[in-house]
């Protein structure tokens, strides 16, 4: 036998062990689950990184605010890129509930979208307000300034009554108008065309 | 301007007539007269003077002014000129930019990446770790989401290749494999949605379904054989190949595991699709099967009768290419162009079609298939399905009009 072909023969014979998983994904044999790597998250990683907000409320933090603290807040930190009322720009539009009938976004392109008309979930004001506003300081809004600004707008978008408290407890209660108008992808690829 | 028809005589000896009608023509006009070299001229010179140094860092020959194009302020994006580039790798300095709060500066020593929610074994990553596990290497376009809307809602004839649709790059990625890290921390059964957040100012964040990490998807550091860079996510990146670009989240700094999407503003409020029967597709993660002609396209153009290599990309978030035809005639007739190697799935293919022009008026159109059967639609069957209200998703088909004077400009196609 050739040294070739002794080489051939173990290959073959290793093959024949290996099993299909890691043949298919080109893994060597040797390769472990677990590789022990990086260290253990500890409970303060985790509350240090974790900002995430869920739509059944889970994430958000403790406090409060009402619109009227909202409408301070908001003229000093937002109106300068969204206007004085959320709807005059010179960026996105906040405020506005036409059309109140339908949902014809996809057929009339002169609708603008906004907070009243198309966000599916409120919880979702909290979460992006946390995230990435004011555009040019985000993370420097306390959480009794979020919640006074989501109060606002839910207001103004007349979703929530001037007087409501927006926190921990009521804010995923709050009911968005377009809450069921979104549908989960139904591409598949195949000659149809969605 | 003179709106009259005139004859003009090239080198070449051709005649043609041209009609000066506005701006593009004028430009038209401009490439025509750049493009035709002189047949003959001086010999070179018998001694030749010596060549440039031995440099520690290459760069392009100075005639080459390759370059994207930046849209946006508060909005960043920047094009990649895909007329200029051969074969599919997008270079790194030219692969576009997408991003929603700026290019962050993250140091590479201070990089972690936290892994955490429905996971038996919580864990933070730097970079260190992330490149001891076996690394994996592959080549797959990325494309914006709304990559081409001005050849779906406001069709413009002076618009080159990479105006439509310069938001795709491809390049070779290199990372770990989302399974083997799945593996790592231990994964719960009951798990079904992740989110990928970014460590921009944004902190961009996206849902994404497990069965995508258990497939495909990595977290890459490597680009097309260096570390990434900063424009695609520096030092370490989700990468969902076939994906939409915003849900391969850049500068990736948290993975969390949980039963359900978490609904984000980029999930909601952007991204979805509101469609004509009065619904909005939301979670619409794959690109559909695309093509463009990238040559002749706006503003070179056709500078002599004869043989022309029209030659383009494509690709489908699906998986491979599987034939690209080309009409010349507007759709009325087509013929399969020849798909260059490699045809990689989820990746740039690039085609290549030998069409004799003989100084007619022609409109040049590609068509992608993939290896499901997805064929990529007209303009009308796209609009007829998604409405005109659509930011995303535009990959019908794209086509380019041959003038009698050898201008091409972008066009609808019929």
């Amino acid at each position: 036998m050739t040294r070739g072909a002794i080489c051939k023969s173990v290959l073959v014979a290793v093959a024949a062990i290996t099993p299909m998983h890691v043949r298919q994904h080109g893994m060597s044999s040797r390769a472990p689950v677990h590789y022990g790597l990086g260290r253990p998250a500890t409970a303060a990683d985790i509350q240090a990184w974790d900002v995430t907000v869920m739509p059944d409320g889970r994430g958000l933090p403790s406090g409060s605010g009402t619109p009227a603290q909202g409408a301070a807040i908001f003229a000093q930190r937002c109106a300068r890129c969204h206007g004085p009322t959320g709807v005059e720009g010179p960026f996105d539009r906040l405020v506005g509930r036409e059309p109140r009938q339908g949902f014809p976004f996809g057929r009339d392109t002169s609708l603008v979208r906004t907070i009243g008309n198309y966000w599916p979930y409120s919880t979702t004001v909290y979460d992006y307000i946390d995230r990435a506003m004011p555009y040019d300081a985000p993370g420097s809004l306390t959480p009794n300034e979020i919640y006074s600004l989501v109060a606002f707008l839910l207001w103004k978008n007349e979703i929530i009554a001037d007087t409501a408290t927006m926190d921990a407890r009521t804010l995923p209660r709050v009911r968005m108008p377009a809450r069921d108008r979104f549908v989960v992808d139904n591409r598949r690829g195949g000659p149809e065309v969605r | 301007m003179n709106d009259q028809p005139h004859e003009r005589r090239e080198p070449d000896g051709l005649t043609r007539r041209r009609l000066v009608a506005g701006t593009a023509a004028a430009i038209g006009l401009a490439m025509l007269r750049r493009s035709a070299f002189p047949q003959t001229g001086p010999a070179p010179p018998p001694s030749r003077p010596l060549g440039g140094t031995a440099t520690v860092l290459g760069a392009r020959a100075p005639q080459e002014k390759l370059q994207r194009i930046v849209f946006g302020t508060m909005h960043g994006m920047s094009l990649t000129p895909l007329q200029d580039l051969h074969g599919i790798i997008t270079p790194s300095d030219l692969h576009y930019e997408r991003h929603h709060a700026g290019v962050p500066a993250i140091d590479p020593h201070e990089y972690k990446l936290l892994i955490h929610g429905m996971v038996d074994r919580p864990t933070v990553f730097d970079l260190e770790a992330l490149k001891r596990f076996p690394a994996v290497s592959r080549f797959h376009f990325l494309e914006c989401s709304g990559n081409g809307s001005s050849g779906y809602t406001d069709v413009r004839p002076d618009q080159s290749p990479q105006v439509v649709d310069g938001l795709t790059s491809t390049s070779e990625w290199t990372g770990v494999s989302l399974s083997t890290l799945l593996r790592e921390v231990g994964v719960h059964p009951r798990a079904t949605w992740f989110l990928a957040e970014g460590g921009d100012a944004a902190l961009m964040a996206r849902s994404i379904p497990i069965a995508k990490a258990w497939d495909d998807a990595m977290i890459a550091y490597g680009q097309n054989g260096e570390a990434l860079r900063p424009e695609q996510g520096y030092p370490a990146r989700l990468l969902l190949p076939g994906w939409e670009g915003n849900t391969n989240v850049k500068w990736i700094r948290r993975l969390e595991f949980a039963d359900r999407p978490f609904m984000t503003r980029d999930e909601t409020s952007k991204y979805t699709d509101p469609l004509p029967n009065g619904t909005a597709r939301m979670f619409s993660f794959v690109m559909d099967a695309k093509s463009i002609i990238t040559s002749p396209a706006y503003p070179a153009a056709v500078t002599g009768h004869g043989w022309w290599d029209v030659t383009g990309l494509a690709w489908s978030g699906r998986g491979r290419i599987s034939r690209v035809d080309v009409s010349t005639d507007g759709g009325t007739r087509w013929s399969p162009a020849v798909l260059e190697q490699p045809v990689l799935p989820k990746c740039h293919t690039r085609f290549t079609f030998p069409w004799k022009w003989d100084g007619a008026e022609a409109l040049l159109m590609s068509r992608a298939t993939d290896e499901t059967g997805y064929v990529q639609p007209t303009l009308a069957e796209l609009r007829r399905v998604r409405g005109l209200g659509t930011n995303y998703h535009f990959n019908n088909m794209r086509a380019w009009r041959v003038r009698r004077d050898g201008s091409v400009l972008f066009g609808l196609e019929g």
